[in-house]
């Protein structure tokens, strides 16, 4: 269909109001008429004054790009006005907390690293402190194991919270942070790689200590402490770039300065902990308050912002990638040379790993020296990865201080091979229930931003 | 809390003392995969009362845990309490005395008899767990929070663990606490028995535990009484079943590698 118009024909409106080609008719129900819409102007809809008060409800994700993985939004708006923000989660649910009771407790690790998996030496670790504590042997641990463990999770730490600002500057339309964001956690990414064999997933801290030793040569050939240190150099070169791109920034901390707002009270209620809480200027942070793994050895700030907002979270995000750094630093003068894994044959794995022809497993040049060195040795190392071990019977609960806050793990044994009960309380699950006090009232383009700087990993929310 | 220990029940059990007893039946061999849980009234432990006073949890069966296979071993007719850690004595050690006995007169304070309100208290592994009556809990739970020496303003997670073996108080609810001013943690566990699965929501005392009441709900079927919104959170809403439970299957197929089947993780031959 074509319409001419001929030069001088004044348009004029058409005298009856046609509906809109997009327009659906609407339809009453009990709760008022219902339109649905899919496309065009509101304003055609909404001709009629007596729509004016209505409210429309939409669903933000679960495959929206901006809400970190799938996460649901269930915003009612007014306008533009946000009057009610609710999350519909669960769309990532795997039952990890099932599995577990059916595998060994050192499989265990397996699973745990993959809930948060921006965070998985985080995961691993509070889960071994927690069998560890069950098994009380918390004291045995190898002191080299703890120090490659502090180091592991820092550089994981700087990792995730790169993902934070690369991922919420691409949710608010910041793109070259992302680009850059994306390129420095690929440093730290080949630095596990060489250092745990996978990039995410390690299931490399084990009930005990650790799958093996640091490998003594990185890819190049060079000695690990230098490739660490260089990755840390390389990392101090690059990070003030990102900082450049935003921090004073006038786009950046127009859509983040004063959105998102929680004060003290509301995280205390809430329960939040992590950058969000110390946003609102309190200085609580588990390596400092109530150290684990050694952290009292370390020097590092506890970093604070008054802002209580997103962009006081996303500064402090950016220091304690810095203040990371400092602890591995100190981890690398701290390491001696020594086991890593308990002094317990019990519960330590007689294993050495290796790459072979179907890639990594266990190393065949030591099964050939433990069957070559007594049928004992062998029943055992058989014994204790078919079977595993046994762990008392009772539970604990230990709690670290993981990037998005505190990550409590609670374990149930009823004195078998296998665990009872593994519950995680991930930060971002209970995180993420400040959605709305941080919402409602505001614009909808504030979501995004707020969201962004709870930085919640739905793989860990959901389990 | 309320009955005298024989002896401490030390977290291993009392292995020894229960070993293998005549007249008790041979262990049959039960469904493949799984810890075989045994009500406790099924078999004769002879044990004293207060041992099995809601500490015992099940029985363990042979001595290699597996189910599903001939006796081989010969020691499959052993038969071994799983016991909880039991109810300690003061002192208890560190700050656990302090916390108790700030509780103690916050609840005298608020008319709630300690003696009911906290059925007893488990030191074990450097935690403090109370076990509090159900009916108890809000009065604890603010006390908990708004006492000065005590001030444990943040309810850190609510989840559930199910002891089938436990007669009358099948489901129990454990909710972790945090004091940020003290830097203590302790830990309440409440029960509840199966038929009737009640608890009183904390959500009016921390709102944060909003989202894990309904996390246990839908895992476990706990209801939260007083919750502002009882529904399902992980799950669908019209999913049938709590899959945390120990009667709900974890479900599979079968997986077929390099020509060999394998089954799925709860059919495999298992030690537990």
């Amino acid at each position: 269909m074509s319409t001419t118009y001929e030069s001088g024909d004044a348009f004029e409106p058409a005298t009856e109001q046609a509906p809109a080609p997009d327009t659906a008719p609407g339809y009453d129900t009990t709760g008022g008429r219902v339109f649905t819409v899919t496309g065009g102007d509101w304003d055609s809809i909404t001709l009629d004054p007596s729509h004016e008060t209505e409210r429309i409800v939409v669903n933000m994700g679960p495959q929206h790009p901006s809400t970190h993985g799938v996460l649901r939004l269930i915003l009612e708006l007014n306008g533009e006005l946000i009057e009610e923000a609710r999350c519909g989660i669960g769309y990532l649910h795997t039952g990890i907390e099932k599995n577990l009771e059916y595998r060994t407790w050192t499989q265990g690790t397996t699973f745990v690293t993959r809930m948060d998996y921006l965070s998985p030496l985080f995961n691993e670790t509070a889960y071994c402190l927690a069998v560890e504590r069950l098994l009380g042997i918390t004291d045995d641990i190898p002191d080299r194991a703890s120090v490659i463990r502090v180091m592991l999770m820092e550089l994981n730490r700087v990792s995730s919270h790169l993902v934070c600002l690369a991922t919420g500057g691409m949710e608010l339309g910041a793109l070259t942070a992302m680009t850059f964001g994306f390129r420095e956690r690929e440093s730290i990414l080949d630095l596990f790689e060489i250092i745990t064999g996978l990039r995410m997933n390690h299931a490399f801290v084990r009930p005990g200590g650790l799958a093996q030793d640091l490998p003594d040569k990185d890819d190049k050939g060079q000695d690990i402490k230098v490739r660490i240190q260089q990755t840390i150099d390389l990392l101090r070169k690059r990070l003030p770039d990102t900082a450049n791109l935003l921090v004073d920034n006038a786009i950046w901390m127009g859509r983040t300065s004063g959105i998102g707002y929680l004060d003290l009270t509301g995280c205390m209620a809430l329960g939040l902990t992590g950058p969000i809480l110390r946003a609102t200027g309190y200085p609580w942070d588990l390596r400092k308050a109530m150290p684990y793994c050694g952290y009292e050895r370390y020097e590092f700030d506890v970093v604070t912002q008054t802002s209580a907002d997103a962009y006081g979270r996303f500064l402090i995000r950016l220091e304690e990638m810095n203040q990371s750094l400092r602890i591995v630093e100190q981890c690398l003068d701290l390491l001696q040379p020594g086991p890593v894994m308990v002094d317990d044959p019990k519960i330590a794995w007689p294993a050495q790993l290796a790459i072979g022809a179907d890639g990594m497993g266990n190393s065949l040049e030591h099964i050939r020296t433990i069957m070559g060195t007594s049928m004992e040795a062998l029943i055992h190392h058989f014994k204790l990865v078919t079977e595993g071990f046994s762990v008392p019977v009772g539970q604990a609960y230990e709690v670290i201080e993981a990037p998005r806050g505190e990550l409590g793990v609670h374990v149930v044994s009823n004195g078998g091979t296998r665990p009872y009960r593994v519950h995680f309380r991930d930060p971002s699950f209970n995180n993420l229930q400040s959605v709305a006090a941080m919402c409602e009232g505001g614009q909808v383009a504030d979501v995004v931003a707020a969201v962004a700087s709870i930085d919640p990993v739905m793989g860990g929310v959901d389990r | 809390m309320s009955e005298p220990t024989t002896g401490p029940s030390g977290p291993t059990g009392d292995r020894a003392g229960a070993g293998p007893m005549p007249g008790t039946p041979t262990a049959t061999p039960g469904a493949a995969g799984g810890p075989e849980v045994v009500p406790i009234g099924a078999v004769d432990l002879g044990l004293t009362p207060s041992v099995t006073a809601h500490e015992t949890i099940g029985v363990r069966k042979g001595a290699f845990g597996s189910a599903g296979a001939g006796d081989t071993s010969g020691f499959g007719g052993l038969i071994a309490p799983i016991v909880m850690p039991g109810p300690s004595e003061r002192p208890y050690g560190g700050d656990f005395d302090a916390i108790a006995d700030e509780l103690e007169l916050a609840l005298a304070d608020a008319g709630v008899p300690a003696e009911s309100a906290i059925e007893r208290v488990v030191v074990d592994r450097g935690e403090l767990t109370f076990f509090v009556a159900r009916e108890h809990l809000l009065e604890v739970a603010r006390q908990l929070r708004d006492e000065p020496g005590l001030r444990f303003e943040l309810c850190h997670s609510v989840s559930g663990v199910h002891y089938p073996g436990d007669p009358g108080r099948e489901l129990h609810a454990v909710l972790h606490l945090l004091s940020i001013t003290h830097k203590r943690r302790i830990r309440l566990e409440v029960a509840c028995p199966d038929g009737d699965a009640h608890i009183p929501s904390v959500t009016s005392v921390w709102p944060s535990a909003d989202w894990h009441e309904r996390e246990t709900w839908d895992m476990f079927g706990i209801q939260f009484d007083g919750h502002p919104a009882m529904t399902r959170i992980l799950m669908p809403d019209d999913w049938p079943g709590h899959p945390q439970r120990k009667d709900y299957p974890l479900g599979g197929i079968p997986v077929e590698y390099k020509g060999a089947t394998i089954p799925p993780p709860d059919q495999r031959r298992s030690y537990t």
